[in-house]
């Protein structure tokens, strides 16, 4: 007995040594739970597309900790809720840092937000894994963007409408919401366009405010501006106006063999309040649709409807996966990976060891993150959408195209490194 | 591997094609032969093929085409299926199949596709006995005509009886003859086309100009494209009449009952926007009995009292607890009511969830209805502006023909002597705040058909609200009206000549502009908020 109990001792001894060791943060020492921060709107105009990705971090963190959690250690998520509102964000990330202690961020999804908790996270040099595609432009060492830089979706979907199979446009309509996403994006395009040949004439470019909800004239403008041309409209609206655009698109009777229009920000889930049949052929391009057959996204897929059944989440009776909820999962485990690597949770540690992580997508690629620019490399996929709200594939690249997160078509970008200095690069 | 997946299935289907069609080329029909195409082939010779089927004509050929784009023909291993429900049919062959396989494949159809299909469908069904059928088949191939169209056109143009199709029909006929090698078929398609109402013909008739040498040829089709142009140009003014009275009517909506609790009242209620997404969520939960019901589509009729009835009561609510103690000091009654919007805001984020709810449009308010080619009005503006006046309407019935209305006038012009002469002034306060709340709950019903139904809705509208009734003048109905339509012609002009984020600055600035000038808005009348 007694010799038992001496060697109980001087092991427990021996593993708080380790562990005292392992993390120089003594606070995980004691309490054993890695803390991670999910920074998703809940409430507001973006609660329409950020609630699930919350939802999947949850289901990711629950996953982690079934199979042992990383370093031996439970994760402990921290949910806060900006509320679409952009300096909260900011705040709630300092709150997530400074007095949470968390290890890593997982959150935002529009630009303003991103660019809003940006200082916050250089400044306390925290960690934050952005799960949405975006307009490029920004490389933090901070940061790590799980989604599609402008070449990983915008330009490839602009190409393949520029095409026979597309439907050979000549005239464009880029159409947003007003603010940082949509109008970088769209000078990139302006510019691809200009590249291609495409006269200023042959393009209109038009912004609506956040949540707008009359699009009449909208509608009505597009149509005048098609009987010029064989036009496409290039949509970067975000958040709940979709739903209005949409039902304006159906009710004007607006079909997509005549103009069809491409979204970067719609996806399964925002097209859940939306009667589709009369939006069939409307094209959206992501690096991931929910109707991809293939071993891992048939497990995911299964996964996600069993967990929103069993944490009764809504709308649990009609499961829905998107891109950026592809993104986000891909984040979190290559997170937890690079953690492993490094065998510690230190921000710059496990900057280093996400380098050429990979992780078997349910896209049906193996994703991988560069070595240098943060960002994944990803394979473009084109979807139509069909009248049960899904997506039929009717173009995709050849395999998984590495990010260019400064696009050749803004001028200056050329000098710019494709990799983060100590600090970050912001143009402007 | 990577390179197997992306690029493999098309060498496949290519491959299996050309076997197939090596295979089987003594045995199949030429029929045969292009539904395999139009199953196996890329893209080119998909289309290729239904350019072959059409000219065909054969029913199975419109049943194969039916199929494709209906989504029910697949493919499975080398034959083609056509899948109906549980019993399939070999395409090919004809020949029934007992039992659907498992490993049945789509056949994707795009865009291009589509667009092809959906003409060489309606170029089929031309020739339908039912007036309804080639009524839409035709107006189908006003904007997607081929050339090699042209005869099945031409049979179904002589054989023709409704007057209607027949004239659209001849449209159709001109647009496909202008590329005609006879000079006299191409002048009299220039002329015939004058008479056409379609935004692609004046595209069509510019390409023309370009390229024709013929200078007569070239002064009809100019004089063809102003007469378009002139007509395309009314249907525009039109469209812009149309969104301007649309929009004006939903500002009237969202400030009629402001005109009551604020107009005439002098209630100064931040929280009658939380009173509208209380009238949406109404709706909403009322959708939610209807569900599954043969009568859902009915469930918008019976939202409509519950809406005003929730909103009144909750309006009552308030008037009897908070504002009834506050009458006559604007800054308490001010602070107060926002603090009640907040509270109803986080009530209903509580109940109900942040996220927004879905609220789906029964059927008869989808769609619209085609005034000229290209202009279409949709249902749910046309209801709601009809809704709008029958509200203003029963607004006005209750204030000018009831004893409650008059009570209600009465108090707004002279509390002291109303009192004097018997009015129980308090119980008509709280009535009248009632019904401004049960109107402002209409105005959510109506708003839940045409935007987003969240915890938020009544913050985009609580400023649009004001705006109106200050700018029609306090204490005024007549003035809320004429406000609310001007607002909205205002913003459509602006949006479509500015943008939208524009128009909306520029609204703003004109109202701050406006009060300063005529700080009793447009039309002022006597009554307890001006006197005091």
């Amino acid at each position: 007995m007694l010799k038992r109990r001496g060697v109980l001792k001087v092991l427990a001894l021996s593993a708080a040594l380790a562990a005292a060791g392992l993390t120089s943060q003594t606070a995980f020492a004691q309490t054993k739970t890695i803390k991670v921060g999910v920074l998703h709107s809940l409430s507001g105009t973006m609660a329409i597309s950020e609630t699930v990705l919350k939802d999947v971090t949850l289901m990711a963190i629950d996953e982690i900790n079934a199979k042992g959690g990383v370093l031996g250690m439970q994760l402990e998520p921290v949910v806060v809720d900006p509320a679409s509102n952009w300096p909260l964000f900011a705040e709630k990330a300092r709150q997530l840092i400074t007095q949470d202690k968390v290890a890593v961020v997982f959150g935002c999804w529009t630009s303003v937000s991103r660019k809003s908790v940006l200082p916050v996270f250089e400044e306390l040099n925290g960690l934050l894994f952005y799960p949405v595609q975006y307009e490029g432009e920004e490389l933090s060492k901070n940061v790590f963007y799980t989604g599609a830089a402008p070449n990983q979706q915008a330009i490839p979907a602009v190409e393949y409408l520029m095409s026979k199979e597309g439907g050979a446009a000549k005239r464009w309509v880029l159409l947003g919401t007003d603010y940082v996403y949509p109008r970088t994006t769209n000078k990139i395009l302006r510019a691809f366009l200009h590249s291609k040949g495409v006269k200023d004439s042959d393009i209109d470019e038009k912004y609506t405010p956040f949540g707008h909800s009359d699009y009449q004239t909208i509608v009505a403008d597009i149509k005048k501006f098609s009987a010029g041309g064989k036009t496409a409209v290039v949509s970067t609206i975000n958040g709940d106006s979709n739903v209005p655009f949409y039902k304006e698109l159906g009710n004007q009777g607006l079909k997509a063999t005549d103009v069809p229009v491409v979204a970067f920000s719609v996806g399964e889930e925002e097209l859940r309040g939306v009667d589709t049949k009369p939006l069939v052929g409307h094209l959206a391009a992501w690096n991931y649709f929910m109707s991809q057959k293939n071993p891992v996204n048939d497990a995911w897929k299964k996964q996600w409807a069993a967990y929103a059944k069993a944490k009764k989440l809504p709308n649990a009776d009609k499961p829905l996966t998107n891109d950026p909820m592809e993104a986000a999962w891909i984040g979190i485990h290559m997170w937890k990976q690079a953690v492993e690597k490094a065998k510690s949770t230190d921000t710059d540690k496990v900057i280093a060891a996400m380098a050429g992580q990979t992780f078997k997508a349910p896209s049906g690629i193996t994703s991988k993150m560069d070595e240098k620019n943060h960002h994944l490399h990803k394979s473009v996929f084109i979807g139509e959408v069909k009248a049960d709200g899904q997506f039929n594939i009717v173009w995709q690249t050849k395999g998984p195209i590495k990010a260019q997160p400064w696009s050749p078509f803004i001028p200056g970008n050329d000098k710019k490194k494709d990799e983060p200095d100590g600090k970050t690069i912001i143009t402007k | 591997m990577n390179k197997g997946r992306f690029g493999g299935p098309f060498h496949m289907r290519t491959l299996i094609t050309i076997v197939f069609a090596l295979l089987s080329s003594g045995a199949l029909s030429q029929e045969g032969k292009d539904i395999e195409k139009l199953a196996f082939g890329e893209s080119d010779e998909k289309i290729e093929a239904i350019a072959a089927l059409v000219a065909s004509g054969t029913p199975k050929a419109a049943e194969v085409l039916q199929a494709l784009a209906d989504g029910e023909l697949y493919t499975a291993g080398k034959r083609v299926l056509m899948v109906k429900g549980d019993t399939a049919t070999d395409a090919v062959t004809g020949e029934k199949i007992a039992s659907v396989p498992d490993e049945k494949e789509d056949i994707t159809v795009n865009n291009r596709l589509r667009r092809e299909l959906g003409a060489a469908l309606a170029a089929l069904k031309l020739i339908s006995p039912q007036v309804e059928v080639r009524r839409s088949s035709v107006k189908e191939l006003l904007n997607s005509a081929e050339p090699a169209m042209l005869p099945l056109v031409r049979k179904a143009l002589a054989a023709e009886s409704d007057p209607q199709i027949k004239a659209m029909l001849g449209q159709i006929a001109a647009a496909l003859e202008l590329r005609s090698e006879d000079r006299a078929a191409r002048l009299a398609a220039v002329k015939k086309l004058a008479d056409s109402n379609n935004a692609s013909t004046k595209t069509l008739l510019l390409g023309f100009l370009n390229e024709e040498k013929d200078e007569e040829l070239k002064s009809e089709a100019r004089k063809s494209l102003s007469a378009i142009e002139g007509r395309l140009a009314w249907g525009e003014r039109l469209g812009v009449i149309f969104t301007s009275v649309s929009l004006g009517s939903i500002l009237l909506l969202a400030a009629l009952g402001l005109a009551i609790t604020y107009g005439l009242m002098g209630v100064i209620n931040m929280a009658h926007g939380e009173l509208i997404m209380i009238g949406a969520y109404a709706t909403y939960v009322t959708q939610n009995l209807f569900k599954g019901s043969a009568h859902f589509d009915w469930y918008l009729i019976a939202a409509i009292p519950v809406a005003f009835l929730v909103s009144a009561l909750v309006g009552m609510a308030l008037e009897r607890s908070v504002i009834r103690w506050l009458y006559g000091r604007p800054l308490e009654t001010l602070l107060s009511t926002w603090g009640i919007s907040l509270i109803l805001i986080q009530a209903v984020r509580t109940i109900f969830g942040a996220q927004n709810v879905q609220v789906e449009n029964p059927a008869f308010m989808s769609g619209g209805v085609e005034i000229l080619t290209g202009i279409v009005l949709p249902w749910s503006r046309i209801v709601i502006i009809g809704f709008a006046l029958f509200v203003l309407l029963g607004i006005w019935l209750l204030l000018n023909k009831t004893r409650l209305g008059l009570f209600v006038r009465g108090v707004t012009q002279n509390r002291d002597m109303a009192s004097c002469v018997g009015v129980p002034t308090a119980r008509v306060d709280t009535w009248a705040f009632g019904l401004g709340s049960g109107i402002a709950g209409l105005a959510g019903c109506a708003l839940s058909q045409i935007g987003n139904v969240g915890p938020d809705l009544g913050q985009s509208y609580i400023v649009d609200s004001f705006m109106v009734v200050v700018l029609g003048g306090v204490g005024q109905l007549a003035g809320t009206v004429y406000a609310a339509l001007g607002l909205g012609f205002a913003n459509k002009l602006l949006e479509a000549w500015q943008g939208a984020v524009l128009a909306k600055i520029a609204v703003l600035i004109f109202i701050i502009i406006f009060i300063q000038k005529r700080p009793q808005g447009m039309f002022a009348l006597k009554g307890r908020a001006v006197e005091s």
